[in-house]
């Protein structure tokens, strides 16, 4: 979807904290990420490379961690990870649901040379 | 030498930051807003048209117009009798926070009641980006098809009101009603939802009433 945008506000993110932590260089940075958000991590590494250039960030490896969509049946405490579309609980049907994972989008951390 | 810094902070923190600033800057001014968002050719602007043409005796009402180009659908607003606004993204498939505030400037708010902005034609996109408005509406269509809250979870999740247009078309495909609300519960468990046709007007009313209700409730809270 937006990956530039994306990619955009993760750099302002890693370079205000490695600022804060003193970095001369960031070497990683750990992304989580849920299922349920639809970004391409290529295409947010492949952003990264080219806005990263002349910054503290420059060539970073972006490292994703995708979390799987868990959810839990408010009638019967069922936790279930939903096959295909059907988000209905598999134990005893209902559609009343809560989402505990999967809808992440946050950085976790930076790697930084100080 | 390299340590690990722990950050913990959320992709969209700087819109939502953004999207905040723009909330308050409503609320200065006293002016309610809706983001309506839908995937392409849904009916936002035939709604908007709709809603301007019979609330625009009671309320000054202003449209912030998000297209990709051209603006088609900010003369439509603007001939319906809104003081209206384009913002041309450029190709971005969204608006955001900072197109909304460099809008917003644009606007004598102390001269509107009701602000409607019309977002992009999509239903990823929009759904991550905060723009600062009250309330998140969506429209869906039944041609569109009724799988629509199974493949796009995130867009149903976030809204705070539901229409179903052209509802005049229900004979002609293949829209299983039941279907489509069993996955709009799931998602979005007691979202209140108007069926309407924009085309036959069948529906339209309740969906005035109901906004022309958020706004004064709105207008008597501030």
């Amino acid at each position: 979807m937006h990956e530039l945008a994306v990619t955009e506000n993760l750099l302002e993110i890693a370079i205000r904290h490695g600022k804060t932590a003193g970095a001369r260089r960031i070497s990683n940075l750990y992304l989580v990420i849920g299922q349920m958000s639809s970004i391409v991590d290529n295409s947010v590494q492949f952003y990264w490379d080219i806005i990263s250039k002349g910054t503290v960030a420059e060539g970073a490896k972006l490292h994703f961690h995708r979390t799987s969509v868990e959810l839990i049946c408010k009638e019967c405490a069922h936790q279930f990870i939903p096959n295909g579309e059907d988000l209905s609980c598999p134990h005893c049907g209902s559609i009343q649901i809560h989402v505990i994972s999967g809808e992440e989008f946050y950085l976790e951390a930076i790697d930084v040379e100080t | 030498m390299t340590h690990r810094v722990s950050v913990l902070e959320d992709i969209f923190n700087a819109n939502d930051r953004l999207a905040s600033a723009n909330r308050k800057i409503l609320d200065d001014e006293g002016v309610y807003s809706v983001n309506i968002m839908a995937s392409p050719g849904a009916g936002k602007t035939s709604l908007i048209e709709l809603t301007i043409g019979k609330l625009k005796k009671e309320f000054r009402i202003a449209v912030i117009d998000g297209d990709i180009a051209t603006s088609l659908d900010a003369d439509r607003a603007s001939a319906a009798g809104a003081m209206a606004i384009q913002i041309n993204t450029g190709g971005d498939c969204h608006l955001d926070a900072v197109m909304i505030n460099q809008a917003l400037s644009q606007i004598q708010l102390n001269q509107v009641d009701l602000l409607i902005v019309e977002n992009v034609g999509n239903l990823v996109c929009p759904a991550s980006f905060q723009l600062g408005t009250h309330t998140n509406i969506l429209i869906a269509s039944t041609p569109e098809g009724d799988d629509k809250p199974y493949k796009y979870p995130g867009m149903y999740r976030g809204v705070d009101a539901l229409v179903i247009n052209k509802i005049d078309l229900l004979p002609y495909v293949d829209f299983r009603l039941d279907y489509f609300k069993r996955g709009v519960d799931i998602l979005n468990p007691g979202l209140i939802t108007f069926p309407l046709s924009c085309r036959s007007q069948e529906g339209v009313l309740d969906w005035m009433d109901w906004l022309r209700i958020q706004i004064r409730k709105y207008h008597k809270a501030n």
